[in-house]
């Protein structure tokens, strides 16, 4: 397995790599990791005429806490999300999703960046993200922008971004505390890893009534979704299993339910209902 | 037999200090002065003719030596022959070209070759050769490819049929016309499905020919290379004293390195018009689609039996996909090594059997671990479970009701083998002790817990090992002997060399060998070399498969070094001045009967054999012995395994929670070598069980042609593996040994399918076709539920 | 147009001109002929080829080798020091955790690091930690154990 050849540079600041976007336009890919990309090459079902690898900009491997945000650098890998003490304490769910990507070698080596502009929508972030309300900040030639991450996922491998920019960081709100549970569950496929069903689940609780649901799912539909259906039927509920079970049953409503060779349509989106239900069950125990 | 504590000690193993360094080479890491690199294009349609091949842009490419096609190699390259032609079966053997010429017939199948001086050149000019083709319509079904309107792969076999092979035994048609009367027959269809071998090592092969000499010399991974050989001479025409077969180290095989591929008479060829030292080396994509599949066996079966669970007769069909053309072993694979074992361990009297070997247009299928045996074990393991829970019987009870008793080996058995030794019921009570067989059905009574629900599978197995008196090879139609060579070499500093046929690749047998030479002679075990793989060092051999290495090639060894000793001896009492007869040898030494004192040891023995000063009259110089081991029956392991799984009746997902296996091969050599061998031996029978198939869509295209798609299994899907063992010495073989490197895969498929059919219970749902996948096991329980709603009672 | 680029091998120091595109197992492999490091797929599933990289366990048939310009690596040639073999080889050796062999060197890489993230691993930390790495040999159980040794020698405590 070899990569058809390629122009190849370093840039070694965000500026510079726009630069080289603006010149090459389609012509050119970023990598980071290159955990997403450089599979898709050796299969040659990439054949970029131009890399250019962001994996030596300085200063995009950062995660810090500024009140109630986290900002984490495009080039922070899995493992250092999940290793990460201020994610672990302000901001669980993602530490927990990043913990079941891949494995060991591909989280030491992928990045966040680099998996939320690959847009493959049976990752594992996605979900996570959604259910965060996160940020993806992309910086482009004419600066900085804040794209929601309602509106981050277009479709299935397209994301909001220009091909002139960059994510450089993403932005999550701290959400751990009293009354406030999340949980990821993830059914891996048995091959890939890559979730069938995975589901990202952040709730409010107060008075033992849910406040505020926010579920993000990805490995269902040809984009990660948030489960609004679900969430809605959870709003002012106490969160008992009956309860639970009936609003995770309209988990795949309104999705494009994929089928593959694994999962047919009807029993992913079972699954993701039964998912849901457990990923939901789970954050309550956890809101406290 | 064994006269030493070493034999049966769990050493540490004596290849392993270059493969934990990255000292060992295997046939990628060589580098050959001049050596340029292979590019196979391969057809990515299953079925299409080829209208037009352009090598112009490839040619000219740079880095690139030459661009060959199938009609450059015809008239220089014979086709790849099969080698096991099954008698009474109308075999058919259509030509297999080594590249294609004016038709592909699978995804995969080869149809030009491109030199360069690098991979990446070769990768590349690869992308620039032009083939047209024109698609023809594909059949993937083997079932579907013999009715009629098929699409036709070869004009000498008509309907697709390369064989129609039948089995008969006792009067099957009494049986079920009893069965009929007052007990009970049970119908089922099976799929075992097809499966990549997977072995981690993806193919390789170099080749040099120096044309001064007319020497080819090609370093394969291959499990035979003498077979190797042999076969390279027929397709190339080279003779066979011209040709040096060197099996380096070899990554794993499971049989897929067994057959002699397309390919290697492609570099073969290659290596020869070019002059230059050609490598090619198999990517993983390539490996799925070019090196060969396992099973794919499509099977109608029913049994008859009496009320008490008295197992009558067997009666079925199966129809065997063989893939686009025949592979090395392909016809004697679901045949003899398959109907011949279907009784299992039972008395069962009575058979009737039917296998249609199928061209499709897909990867050939040959011997994949276990080969045909897993097959049969899982039609007869599941029938059983079928007709116990027909009968509301307990599957334990129906098995030791029809279990070969002891007092009756050996057994002839209605398919015609004669079992050679057996105890079968200890095996299946100690798995039963060691499961905690009782309480969890106790457990089990209590109903699922959080929707999961408990199954406890039985497995009780016989195999065929030792593959075998050439005698009966030569009678089935394989086309060679299954006899096996070793020379024990002492030098004159008192070590061995011990060179062996077999071609050992991960099964330890450096170790276990030399444990069979140090136990007859006394030697340490440093002290001796074992030497395998290339032809040019061992005069011939038949390879390592079938679970023969330690059974046929471990006895010849002892043989030749019991011949040493023999010969020693005489030295010895020469040296020692007194008669033959008069000595003992014991760890290494002879010593003079009631004086001990009076002593020489091997190694001084040796030297004198060496020094030849003074020999006794009539022996000659030197000390080393060969011994050409043919054996007069095959082996016949056998066991219990005993699975328990959780199954989540949400997901359909199967949690494996305990796993005993209790297996008896006969004499153990090594213990922590045998556990091995059982444990990757059940997590490859698991894997079908649960995770693998090789999947087609309709038009021949691979679907699972990844690791990334296809489930190879992984260390958390499983639980810790218990082995227990008991040990039936197998009466015909020298060292007693029976064979143990398929008994895992063989016993474990249908213990633990048994297992989750035992979790389905309370739902109705009595069989579900492999692999175990979620949403089999939820669509199972689904369909069921709607129809009625669950006992809560197992 | 081939690149400058400069590795840490095992404690030598190469460089080397490469094509962009050549991937670092190839650059291991055949420009620097170290073979003890494998190839066995092409979908970043099999972990035959992990290498440790500045320390981290990393599969190296999914890097180029320009990725790892300037980076310290550590091949399995490099586990033993002065002849003396690593406490990993030394528990893969006697705990029988390999049979072809094929898979080993890759296992005993992402061991290394298992064993620097769990000295004491459990039995499920061992199996999940091993989620990149395949071998069709073992049935991993054997695997497992050598692993459990190594950690009893790397702490120093008496092995069964």
């Amino acid at each position: 397995m070899i990569p058809a050849p390629f122009e190849y540079h370093a840039p070694s600041t965000v500026k510079e790599a726009i630069g080289l976007l603006e010149r090459h336009g389609d012509d050119a890919k970023l990598l980071a990791g290159g955990h997403s990309l450089l599979p898709i090459m050796k299969f040659r079902l990439a054949q970029p005429k131009v890399v250019v690898d962001i994996g030596r900009i300085a200063g995009l491997d950062k995660i810090e806490a500024k009140g109630s945000t986290i900002t984490i650098g495009a080039l922070v890998t899995h493992d250092a999300v999940e290793q990460s003490d201020v994610l672990q304490k302000q901001c669980p769910l993602l530490p927990e999703t990043a913990s079941v990507i891949g494995d060991m070698q591909v989280r030491n080596r992928g990045t966040l960046g680099g998996s939320l502009a690959h847009a493959d929508p049976a990752a594992d972030y996605p979900g996570a993200i959604l259910a965060l309300e996160a940020e993806i900040v992309a910086t482009g030639p004419k600066g900085n922008r804040t794209i929601p991450a309602k509106d981050f996922f277009v479709e299935m491998l397209t994301t909001a971004l220009q091909p002139t920019e960059i994510i450089t960081e993403v932005r999550v709100p701290a959400i751990a505390g009293k009354g406030i549970g999340s949980a990821y569950l993830k059914h891996p496929h048995p091959a890939s890893g890559y979730a069938v069903v995975g589901v990202a689940v952040v709730l409010q609780v107060s008075g033992g009534k849910c406040q505020k649901a926010a579920i993000g799912i990805n490995g269902v539909a040809g984009k990660a979704y948030r489960a609004s259906a679900v969430e809605k039927a959870l709003v002012g509920k106490a969160l008992d299993e009956k309860t639970v079970a009936d609003a995770a049953a309209h988990a795949a409503d309104g999705a494009d339910v994929q089928a593959d060779l694994y999962a047919s349509s009807e029993f992913r989106a079972h699954l993701a209902s039964v998912y849901t239900k457990r990923a939901i069950l789970k954050a309550a125990s956890r809101a406290g | 037999m064994a006269v030493s504590k070493i034999f049966g000690a769990s050493i540490r193993r004596r290849e392993d200090p270059r493969l934990i360094t990255g000292q060992a080479t295997y046939t990628d890491d060589l580098r050959l002065p001049g050596m340029v690199h292979a590019c196979i294009v391969r057809s990515p349609h299953a079925h299409a003719r080829i209208t037009r091949i352009d090598t112009n842009a490839a040619r000219r490419h740079p880095g690139v030596v030459a661009v060959f096609t199938g009609a450059d190699l015809q008239g220089k390259i014979n086709p790849i022959p099969t080698a096991w032609l099954i008698p009474n079966s109308d075999l058919k053997t259509p030509p297999h070209p080594a590249l294609a010429v004016d038709r592909v017939r699978y995804t995969g199948d080869g149809v030009a070759v491109v030199l360069a001086e690098d991979p990446y050149a070769a990768r590349d000019a690869a992308s620039l050769v032009q083939v047209d083709y024109e698609p023809l319509p594909a059949i993937v079904n083997q079932e579907q490819a013999v009715g009629s309107g098929a699409p036709q792969l070869h004009a000498e076999a008509p309907n697709n049929v390369a064989f129609t092979w039948k089995l008969a035994g006792g009067d099957a048609k009494a049986a079920f016309a009893e069965a009929e009367r007052g007990g009970v027959v049970v119908r089922q269809r099976f799929v075992n499905q097809r499966l990549i071998p997977n072995a981690m090592e993806t193919r390789s092969v170099v080749a040099k020919y120096a044309s001064s000499a007319g020497d080819l010399t090609v370093w394969y991974t291959t499990q035979n290379p003498h077979i190797a050989r042999f076969l390279m001479s027929v397709v190339t025409g080279i003779p066979e004293h011209k040709i040096r077969v060197v099996a380096p180290e070899v990554g794993g095989g499971f049989g897929s390195k067994i057959p002699f591929y397309a390919d290697e008479a492609v570099v073969a060829f290659c290596a020869r018009a070019t002059g230059r030292p050609v490598k090619w080396t198999e990517d993983r994509r390539e490996n799925y689609t070019a090196t060969i599949h396992g099973r794919d066996h499509i099977t109608d079966l029913e049994i008859a039996a009496r009320r008490d669970g008295t197992l009558l007769g067997l009666r079925g069909k199966t129809w065997a996909n063989l893939g686009a053309y025949l592979s090395t072993a392909a016809p004697g694979v679901p045949t003899i090594l398959h109907g011949l074992m279907l009784t299992g361990c039972y008395t069962i009297p009575n058979v009737e059997y039917e296998v249609v070997g199928v061209f499709t247009n897909t990867t050939p299928v040959d011997a994949y671990r276990g080969a045909g045996r897993p097959e049969a074990t899982y039609l007869i393991e599941r029938m059983v479970d079928l007709v116990a829970g027909r009968l509301r019987l307990e599957p334990a009870e129906v098995r030791r009701k029809n279990f070969i008793r002891p007092d009756q080996f050996p057994y002839a058995t209605a398919e015609g083998l004669s079992y050679d030794s057996g105890n079968y019921v200890p095996a299946l009570e100690r798995a039963l002790e060691l499961i905690e067989y009782k309480r969890l059905r106790e457990v089990q009574q209590q109903g699922p817990k959080d929707g999961r629900y408990l199954g406890i599978g039985l497995s009780t197995y016989v195999e065929i090992c030792g593959l075998g008196p050439s005698a009966v090879a030569g009678a089935v139609g394989f086309q060679g002997g299954l006899w096996e060579s070793a020379t024990v070499r002492m030098h004159p500093t008192g070590k061995a060399t011990v060179y062996t046929g077999t071609s050992p690749h991960g099964q330890g047998e450096e170790t276990t060998f030399a444990q069979i030479v140090s136990d007859q002679l006394g030697l340490p075990v440093e002290d001796i070399e074992v030497v395998h793989g290339d032809t040019g060092a061992i005069s011939m051999g038949w390879g390592t498969y079938g679970s023969r290495t330690t059974v046929v090639g471990g006895a010849a060894i002892a043989i030749a070094a019991q011949r040493v000793r023999d010969k020693a001896a005489k030295i010895a009492a020469h040296m020692l001045e007194v008669a033959e007869g008069d000595l003992t040898f014991d760890q290494g030494r002879f010593s003079v009967r009631g004086s001990p004192d009076r002593a020489k040891t091997i190694q001084e023995v040796t030297l004198q054999a060496y020094l030849a000063w003074s020999l006794p009259a009539g022996v000659e110089p030197s000390l080393e012995a060969s011994a050409y081991y043919d054996p007069t029956n095959f082996t016949f392991p056998f066991g219990t395994h005993a699975a328990v799984v959780k199954v989540d009746a949400d997901t359909g997902q199967v949690e494996l929670r305990r796993y005993v296996a209790v297996d008896d091969c006969g004499r153990v050599i090594n213990p922590l070598i045998v556990d091995g061998q059982v444990h990757g031996g059940i997590v490859q029978g698991v894997a079908q069980a649960l995770h693998e198939a090789a999947t087609y869509n309709a038009d021949g295209q691979l679907l699972t042609g990844s690791m990334a798609d296809y489930a190879v299994p992984r260390a958390r899907m499983f639980p810790r593996f218990v082995t227990g063992r008991t040990e039936t010495p197998s009466p015909h073989n020298p060292i007693g040994v029976k064979g143990v490197g398929e008994t895992g895969t063989i016993a474990s498929t249908p213990a633990v399918v048994n297992a989750v059919m035992d979790a389905l219970r309370s739902f109705g749902v009595t069989h579900i076709d492999m692999p175990l996948t979620p949403e089999r096991i939820w669509t199972a329980i689904h369909n069921k539920s709607d129809k009625k709603a669950p006992e809560v009672k197992a | 147009m081939k690149r400058a680029i400069s590795v840490t091998v095992n404690g030598t120091k190469y460089s080397n001109e490469v094509e962009p595109r050549l991937l670092l197992v190839h650059y291991i492999r055949d420009t620097l002929g170290l073979t003890g490091t494998h190839v066995g797929c092409d979908t970043s599933n099999c972990g035959a080829c992990t290498i440790m990289m500045n320390g981290r366990a990393v599969k190296a048939c999914t890097l180029l080798a320009v990725q790892a310009d300037g980076a310290q690596l550590q091949t399995v040639e490099g586990l033993a020091t002065n002849g003396d073999l690593h406490p990993i080889q030394q528990g893969f050796w006697e705990e029988h955790g390999l049979q072809c062999g094929f898979c080993t060197p890759g296992m005993m890489m992402a061991a290394l690091e298992l064993l620097r993230r769990h000295p004491d691993p459990s039995e499920t930390q061992i199996r999940e930690g091993l989620e990149g790495n395949l071998c069709r040999c073992t049935g991993y159980q054997h695997i497992v154990n050598s692993i459990q040794n190594a950690a009893g020698k790397l702490r120093g405590t008496p092995v069964r």
